[in-house]
């Protein structure tokens, strides 16, 4: 099967960023982010930051809520491993945080070793007492990413929204 | 790999004249000695000290420059922080922030952990590294005269520019700024932003 | 953003890896994810490969620590500049080991092909090169053509490590190739090749 109403969601997503204000955007990519990271870098008005490994991502909205500015970090589920440390910063400072993490490693997925950080991702965000959204229908995306926005950026708190591998699709090899 | 010079220079005195004329310089410190050197120098609430989050001083400071293009933004942090971090090197190099500074306190060592040997002190060359990554400025400073023509570029020059400033291991005294996140940020934001 | 297909590269990544590949005696290779792992079981499902489908960033490492318990035997890394930058630190740690039997290949797409083909840091200025030998590494290369990489191969597989190359490639994906991916049949059979005990 292959990947399925891949931009619909990221649209409306794109939408609610910026009507969050959302000025910093920072990733490492996932196939499932594509036309979100291609918005981003289209859009004059949001600086996005391409990081080398995710933990860079969290240190950066730090920086950005400093210094005045709102932000969002996007991730692929394996990314979440890397920022457990660099998230007590965030929790410690009470840094509004908003993740937006496309799972791997759960439904349809063909690469074994995915499986271990995607079926690991929820309880360890959990663990590291981030609020934890998940979200499998296309058509709630971009209301749950709404809802994070706002409990992230005004309720002080770190909130990942994780959208499923059965929104995102299957990754299609054989093209 | 840098040619291996003596070492002389005192850390905490570095970072007096690093800050002695700090103007409305927006201050992000990397946790352990770096945090301890700038509170011992006169605490300031344009100083947001990391006491955690360790490889995070540079991001920190990347997002904060991004945030506020018109002011000068320094990190300083060590050496062992900073090599946890290392690939926010390339990740600064890359967004160019004009207004950014990073200066790193190398003692080589990791002094809140024993005073272990970190990869500075294996011939790691930290600003070749950046300058690897990108940065179109980037020294070592081993003597009181290299610090007296970096101050000035950390300052002003446009960035993101980096500096290695070779430090001895000596103790400190440590000197401890708050520690308490929620009131290190709002007094920071309501400094700069004039809001919490 | 997408990489242009237009780069000022002609290397294509499948042969470049095949022809090092050809020459490996009895080295072991580990890979890094993606694409670096079509490309290696492209030469030849050889049990002397261990495959990394995970764990970006870590590859380097992972070599790493095969050099230290096989010090006679030439490891080698076969990976993409994504998953390099992803963990670029250990290049540091690696430049202060200096293992001597230690060569890293860097398919440079300059781009995250698995994801979208978004650019990377390398495409933008950032000097894997530099920063390698910036790290301590002894002998360091650029690699942008054939004739360039026929001269560097004696290097790549005997010159005292650690060694360094970057292998600058068209980004055009190339069709996957079936590797296998159990990673503990695949850790088994890397272990049991390169110790000659049994897995």
């Amino acid at each position: 099967m292959a990947t399925k109403k891949k931009t619909d969601w990221s649209k409306d997503v794109f939408k609610v960023l910026k009507k969050a204000d959302v000025q910093q955007i920072a990733y490492v990519p996932d196939a499932g982010h594509t036309s979100l990271i291609k918005m981003a870098i289209a859009d004059n008005a949001i600086k996005p930051v391409s990081l080398t490994s995710e933990q860079e991502g969290v240190a950066v909205l730090a920086g950005a809520w400093l210094g005045g500015e709102a932000g969002a970090l996007l991730m692929q589920s394996s990314g979440v491993g890397n920022v457990i440390n660099m998230l007590g910063m965030a929790n410690e400072c009470r840094f509004p945080l908003l993740m937006l993490v496309t799972m791997r490693g759960e439904w349809g997925e063909f690469n074994p070793w995915q499986v271990p950080m995607g079926q690991a991702t929820e309880s360890v965000l959990e663990a590291s007492g981030v609020i934890v959204h998940r979200v499998d229908e296309p058509s709630e995306i971009a209301e749950t990413v709404e809802a994070a926005a706002k409990l992230a950026f005004e309720g002080g708190r770190m909130v990942a929204v994780l959208i499923g591998q059965r929104v995102v699709g299957f990754k299609d090899w054989t093209k | 790999m840098a040619a291996r010079r003596k070492i002389t220079l005192d850390r905490r005195k570095v970072v007096g004249q690093l800050l002695k004329d700090r103007g409305d310089l927006l201050l992000v410190t990397g946790l352990g000695a770096p945090t301890w050197d700038a509170a011992a120098v006169g605490d300031h609430p344009n100083n947001f000290y990391l006491w955690g989050g360790m490889g995070g001083a540079v991001l920190t400071g990347l997002g904060l420059a991004l945030a506020q293009p018109k002011r000068r933004v320094l990190v300083m942090t060590g050496d062992g922080e900073m090599l946890m971090g290392v690939g926010g090197l390339a990740t600064v190099a890359v967004q160019k922030p004009s207004n950014l500074a990073i200066c790193i306190i190398d003692n080589q060592r990791y002094g809140e952990t024993g005073m272990q040997e970190t990869h500075t002190a294996h011939g790691v060359d930290l600003p070749a590294m950046a300058a690897g990554a990108g940065f179109q400025t980037a020294l070592t400073v081993y003597t009181a005269k290299e610090l007296s023509a970096a101050i000035p570029v950390l300052h002003s020059q446009p960035g993101p520019v980096f500096i290695d400033i070779k430090v001895t291991d000596s103790p400190q005294s440590m000197t401890l700024p708050p520690r308490d996140g929620p009131t290190l940020k709002h007094r920071f934001r309501e400094n700069l932003l004039g809001q919490i | 953003m997408a990489v242009k297909s237009k780069t000022p590269y002609t290397l294509q990544r499948r042969k470049v890896v095949q022809r090092i590949l050809e020459d490996r005696g009895d080295a072991a290779v580990v890979t890094g994810i993606g694409n670096a792992v079509h490309d290696v079981a492209s030469a030849n499902d050889d049990p002397k490969n261990m495959y990394l489908a995970g764990i970006m960033g870590g590859a380097a490492m992972v070599a790493f620590g095969v050099a230290l318990a096989q010090p006679k035997r030439r490891i080698l890394v076969i990976t993409g500049d994504g998953e390099l930058l992803a963990g670029i630190g250990s290049l540091a740690t690696i430049g202060v080991e200096q293992p001597k039997n230690l060569s890293i290949i860097v398919i440079d797409n300059q781009a995250y092909g698995a994801t979208g083909n978004q650019h990377t840091h390398t495409g933008r200025g950032v000097d894997l090169v530099g920063i390698a030998a910036a790290s301590g590494f002894k002998k360091t290369a650029l690699i942008t053509t054939e004739a360039e990489l026929e001269a560097e191969l004696p290097r790549i597989h005997n010159q005292p490590g650690p060694y360094f190359a970057v292998v600058k490639v068209v980004s055009k994906t190339s069709p996957r190739i079936n590797a296998p991916k159990d990673g503990t049949y695949v850790s088994r059979r890397f272990r049991a090749a390169v110790t000659g005990e049994s897995a």
